[in-house]
């Protein structure tokens, strides 16, 4: 800092002494204080920061003063001005931020009014289960195989140890095409599906057969003419009924929860020998008498009629082309509807199959 | 089948304590499955005891009726001796009858509990009961009157009612016919328990000689065996001994006449059906022979059959008299007049049955039994059972005379290996177990003198009993379901590496969640149409769905057909959606349909062999084509009004974009273009077609349904819809999809507003676009459609939005704006465009 001056005309810097421009710096700042919203601001802003504001005029005169006195007065308008500056823009800051708030407050929705613009879509519930099903059994390493509704009565009866005068015709009552002597049937079982993909490979063969299949029943609460199968059909070597009984243990669990057991009883089906039926442990009583009072599910029994199953008749390999000498398999099929109806409670076949979406639109777009 | 549980011990020495429950369950485990259990008199309880009436007195009541008060003599039941006074308002007794009477302090079913009470200025203590207050009948017409020997009064009348009887219903497998027995259901108790057996077919029976009814069996592949016994002198009107009544009819059969009751009980003891002739009513020899052609007989459920030249008939001199096996005829039917019954114990051929039953619709218990196969062996001892059963109760002589034509046939031996039974259950059974659980299902077996196939094995001789063994895979559940199929131990199996689901199986999820995405919900519908869902749909006589795939025995004569388009039953669903309320309703529905080959008949082959590689394509060609179709309706409200602003009901172009976003999903472009198909509105009805390998394929067509179809069907004027081949589609989709390029120039956006003829479709105007615009256009939108005075009569004006991008640079204005001109005339040249 150089010395202080002496030559300089005291009038004419007035507005440049220390007390004056002060006095400036502290008018802005409490305006901009005073400030209550952006617009008060901009006014204040104006007053006394805009170009013609007593600090604008006073820098101005900074240029009339001695050399001597400029240095000085230039610092001390400069600094006046810095601290204008800075209040103006930390009271933006402050009412913009309030402008914000109120604006956002004033956005305010009821969050809890109704959303739905479109209805929802879904899958139905025997679709789903299929899938499910098949998922099961993809996840073991098995294969999906299908096969046509309608079919060739051969495929259906015949290739199946099911021949013309088998009594256990009379067992599935079955839809024939006109004219009869066509051969042709609505498939009674997916059993079909397991003699074309024995007929169409070689074993190993692991598949599972989920369908719709039709017999000429009622239609009531618990029946149906169409109505929906899983199948599923190992040929290898060295199968036994150990592995049927594995594999329904590990499905039964997976559709229906861990300790869910299968038992077999002595059955007969023509395309099985030995054949068995499958009970499982009543899921909703576990099997425990007295568990669940009255247990409607499996009418106090501890057990459900799930399916039937057997090793696989040496007289369909034949019929098939497996060399039954060297293979063995096992099959078995159950109610896709039924297990559904297990699993979901419901108490009426019909309400799968009459398409009020009230129903359908239950179950979502997957298991 | 329904089996007394006191009937089964009769031949099976069953343990003393076993509950019915534990003996059902057991021989469920064997293969006999429990139906149900039932305990008649379960429901009853407190004194119910045989009475004697002394004394009644009809006492005529002020409300018309008439009541009898009586005294009855209960013996000491009542614990005074005195006879008990007992108001009953039946009049089909007298003094003198026996009658079953509930004493004070007795519960009868529903929890009826009787007490001494006032009424018709008596006091009654007690009732006399009817069958249906016992819950044992339907008849309550009058009171139970027992027979004349029936017991003591005071005696517990449950034994006399059969109220103490358990009867067992089995559900018998069609393998186990020899079940459909008494003989067998305790031949399967005694071996389950380990129990003593006595086979009520071990009776010596006389010889057979020429003396006996003289029969001809002219078909003995049919009718191997045919044994004839006469009884003379008998009196038909002799009443069933109680016992047998009370057993018939605990097995499920309605008591007749004594002639009828006896060849019943004899079934249901042996398994064997027995015919009864009237002897009197026989003229000349008894002749087995297959029906001739025009035939006819009258059966004796009162039906005038033609008969086919298959059926197996017996005859007299008078012609056919009875279908063999199956049914007996009118003509020569047992009466209260018969004196003389002639016997017919015959074996017949199994598959004739089966056939003959089927032909004529007629089930009976001797048909069911003679169709599964009997034991060809017990026909003299079945004979001679009913003959003296008959002279025990209805009097008269036997005849010495025995008829034997033919010979049972015998069962063929079958081999098997020790290791086969437990190599297929997966559990060790050992040659012993093997041989002994053979033998206890009464199989003749013979071990290997040496060791065949380093195994060494057995030769099995099924018994009569068992036409059903016949493979050494049946001996195999035989053994197995002896050991206890609860034995079979668990093991999962480790399949050959899979290869997940097939390209279609995916694609088919895809579509499902692609609609589901979409709004719509699926259903599953019958497949089952007829005319008149053709004519709703408005389809015109000679539309190719029309030609459907019938079927000779539909559930409805309304809808005979296996459907070729799967709209009647998404468009039905709609319709009983929005019947139930709902405003708006999109459904779909995935499912095959069948377009007929009239290239049958399927041919059936033979099963000892795999048929050969034509034969099986000769097979699949005869099988209706069976494409995979998708149906979807949208109709009524689409997207709801709120608070959000105004709702919109569905129309045509919701059907069009089902198509379209399956498609986009599946990478396949679907072209539209204007078309006429019932049963859409024939100016919003849309074709959607696919690139093919070579041609352009139709996928199927979508839009309004027609103005009448929605009447029909209940649906709202403007509901859509669309129907698809899904094979088609799939058969395009895009397998890998190889990464898009795309541009970080910025974009220059370029609006154009063409106005055309009212008749150009906008597809065709974008395509002109598109093809002017060059390499440059991003993409084009049509974002308005006008009509009006500034577009001039009969024009439309459409309005684009054309994005410009290039790859390397930012497009300058002149390179957009030529970009734009270009499209512009190519518009101009295609179809006159004119710029607004």
């Amino acid at each position: 800092m150089s010395g202080p001056n002496t030559d300089y005309d005291p009038v004419e810097v007035t507005p440049l002494q220390a007390e004056q421009v002060a006095a400036m710096r502290d008018d802005a700042v409490a305006a901009f204080a005073a400030a209550r919203d952006l617009d008060e601001l901009k006014l204040a802003r104006l007053d006394h920061a805009g170009d013609r504001s007593p600090l604008a005029l006073a820098n101005r005169e900074i240029g009339a003063l001695p050399p001597q006195a400029r240095k000085e007065a230039g610092q001390r308008v400069g600094e006046a001005r810095g601290a204008v500056s800075r209040a103006l823009a930390e009271r933006t800051a402050v009412l913009e931020a309030e402008a914000e708030q109120r604006m956002l407050e004033e956005e305010t929705v009821d969050v809890t009014l109704p959303t739905g613009r479109r209805r929802p879509g879904s899958r139905h519930p025997l679709t789903l289960m299929g899938d499910y099903i098949a998922d099961l059994f993809v996840a073991m390493g098995w294969e999906v195989a299908e096969g046509p509704v309608l079919e060739a009565e051969w495929l259906n009866f015949d290739a199946l140890n099911l021949g013309p005068d088998h009594p256990a015709r009379t067992m599935q009552d079955t839809f024939w095409t006109d004219p009869a002597d066509d051969h042709l049937v609505l498939r009674t079982h997916t059993s079909p599906v397991q003699a074309r993909t024995m007929l169409s490979r070689t074993p190993p063969i692991y598949v599972i057969c989920p369908g719709r299949v039709f017999r000429t029943d009622p239609y009531d609460a618990t029946h149906s003419p169409m109505f929906h199968q899983v199948e599923g059909l190992v040929v290898d070597e060295g199968i036994t009924m150990a592995h049927l009984k594995g594999t329904l243990d590990h499905f039964a669990q997976q559709m229906f929860g861990e300790g869910i057991t299968t038992r077999f009883r002595p059955s007969y089906f023509p395309f099985t020998e030995p054949s068995a039926e499958v009970d499982m442990v009543c899921f909703v009583c576990r099997g425990v008498p007295g568990a669940v009072e009255d247990c409607r599910t499996c009418r106090g029994e501890g057990w459900i009629e799930w399916g039937g199953c057997g090793v696989v008749n040496p007289r369909v390999l034949r019929a098939c082309g497996v060399d039954s000498e060297r293979y063995r398999g096992f099959a078995f099929g159950m109610g896709i509807d039924r297990s559904f109806m297990f699993r979901s409670g419901a108490e009426d076949l019909r309400a799968l199959l009459e398409g009020d979406v009230r129903f359908a639109s239950a179950f979502g777009t997957d298991w | 089948m329904r089996a007394p549980v006191s009937w089964i011990r009769e031949y099976a020495a069953l343990p003393a304590g076993l509950g019915s429950a534990e003996l059902a369950a057991k021989l469920t485990a064997l293969g006999l499955k429990l139906e149900s259990l039932e305990r008649p008199g379960a429901e009853i309880t407190g004194p119910l005891v045989i009475g004697r009436v002394l004394t009644m007195e009809p006492e005529p009541q002020k409300n018309g009726k008439t009541i009898n008060w009586c005294t009855v003599d209960v013996g000491d039941a009542n614990g005074t001796g005195d006879p008990q006074g007992i108001v009953c308002g039946a009049h089909n007794f007298a003094p003198g009858d026996l009658v079953v009477v509930v004493l004070p302090g007795g519960v009868l079913p529903g929890g009826f509990e009787i007490s001494a009470r006032k009424t018709y200025g008596h006091v009654s203590a007690g009732m006399i009961c009817s069958s249906r207050e016992l819950g044992i009948g339907d008849d309550h017409d009058g009171i139970i009157v027992l027979p004349a020997d029936a017991g003591e009064p005071g005696r517990d009348a449950r034994p006399v009612l059969g109220l103490d009887e358990e009867v067992i219903e089995f559900e018998i497998n069609p393998d186990r016919a020899y079940a459909l027995s008494l003989r067998g259901v305790a031949r399967e108790a005694a071996m389950g328990f380990a129990s003593s057996y006595a086979d009520p077919c071990n009776r010596p029976v006389p010889a057979a000689n020429d003396d006996g009814y003289p029969v001809l069996v002219e078909d003995p592949a049919g009718c191997p065996v045919f044994v004839a016994r006469t009884v003379t002198g008998f009196d038909a009107t002799a009443p069933s001994p109680d016992w047998l009544q009370r057993r018939v009819r605990l097995a499920g059969m309605r008591p007749i006449s004594l002639a009828v009751d006896v060849t019943n009980y004899v079934m249901l003891e042996t398994g064997r059906p027995i015919h009864g002739y009237d002897g009197d009513r026989l003229r000349g020899p008894l002749v087995v022979r297959r029906a001739a052609t025009g035939e006819r007989l009258t059966t004796l459920d009162g039906v005038d059959r033609e008969l086919s030249t298959e059926d197996l008939v017996v005859c007299d001199d008078s012609g056919a008299i009875g279908l063999g096996g199956v049914m007996g005829g009118e003509t020569t039917e047992m009466s209260d007049a018969t004196s003389t019954v002639v016997i017919e114990a015959a074996h017949w051929d199994p598959v004739s049955m089966f056939r003959t039953g089927k032909r004529h619709r007629l089930t009976s218990e001797a048909g069911k039994r003679n169709e599964r196969g009997v034991d060809p062996t017990i026909c003299e001892m079945a004979a001679d059972r009913v003959a003296e059963l008959l002279t025990t109760y209805g009097g008269g002589t036997v005849s010495p005379g025995v008829t034997v034509v033919g010979t049972p046939p015998t069962a063929e031996s079958i081999r098997i290996g020790y290791d086969l039974p437990g190599a297929v259950a997966g559990m060790p059974i050992d040659s012993e177990t093997v041989v002994a659980d053979l033998q206890a299902i009464g199989c003749h077996v013979e071990r290997d003198s040496d060791g065949v196939d380093g195994v060494g094995g057995v030769t099995v001789t099924p018994p009569s009993w068992r036409p059903d063994l016949t493979d050494p895979y049946d001996l195999v559940e035989e053994v197995v379901r002896i050991v206890g199929y609860d034995r079979v131990p668990s093991v999962v199996p480790v399949p050959p590496v899979g290869r997940g689901l097939t390209r279609d199986q995916r694609l088919r999820r895809r579509i499902g969640r692609t609609l589901a995405a979409l709004g719509c919900v699926e259903v599953v519908s019958f497949p089952f149409v007829g005319d008149e869902a053709f004519g709703a749909l408005g389809l015109p006589d000679d539309d190719p769905r029309r030609h459907t795939v019938r079927l000779s025995n539909p559930l409805s004569t309304e809808k005979p057909q296996y459907t070729t388009t799967l709209l009647p039953g998404v468009i039905e669903a709609a319709g009983r959606n929005l019947g139930r309320g709902a405003l708006g309703v999109s459904l779909f529905e995935t499912g095959t349909v069948a377009i007929p080959t009239d290239r049958g008949p399927a041919p059936i082959y033979g099963v000892d062999r795999r048929p050969s590689t034509a034969e099986l394509e000769k097979l699949f060609e005869a099988i209706p084509a069976q494409p995979l179709h998708l149906a979807a309706v949208l109709s009524g409200e689409h997207d709801p009004a709120g608070w959000w602003g105004t709702g919109r009901d569905a129309d045509w172009s919701d059907a069009v974009e089902v198509a379209r976003e399956l498609g986009r999903e599946l990478g396949v472009a679907v072209r539209v273009e204007q078309a006429e198909q019932m049963p859409w509105h024939p100016s919003r009805c849309a074709r959607l077609l696919v690139a093919g390998a070579d041609r352009e394929l139709e996928l199927g067509f979508a839009g309004e349904l027609h103005p009448h179809v929605c009447h029909a069907h209940g649906l709202p004027r403007g509901s859509a819809a669309v129907e698809i081949d899904l094979d088609v589609l799939m058969s395009r989709a895009l397998d890998v999809r190889p990464a898009p390029e795309f541009s970080l120039q910025p974009v220059a956006k370029e609006d154009v507003a063409l106005v055309v003829d009212d008749g150009v479709p906008a597809s065709v105007v974008e395509a002109a676009l598109r093809e002017g615009a060059g390499e440059l256009l991003e993409s084009i939108r049509l974002f308005d459609v006008y009509t009006g005075p500034q577009a001039g009569a009969g024009k439309k004006s459409l309005a684009f939005a054309l994005r410009f991008r290039a790859a390397d640079r930012t497009l300058t204005e002149a390179e957009a704006g030529a970009a734009r001109a270009a499209a512009v005339a190519s518009a101009a040249s295609a179809v006159g465009a004119v710029q607004r």
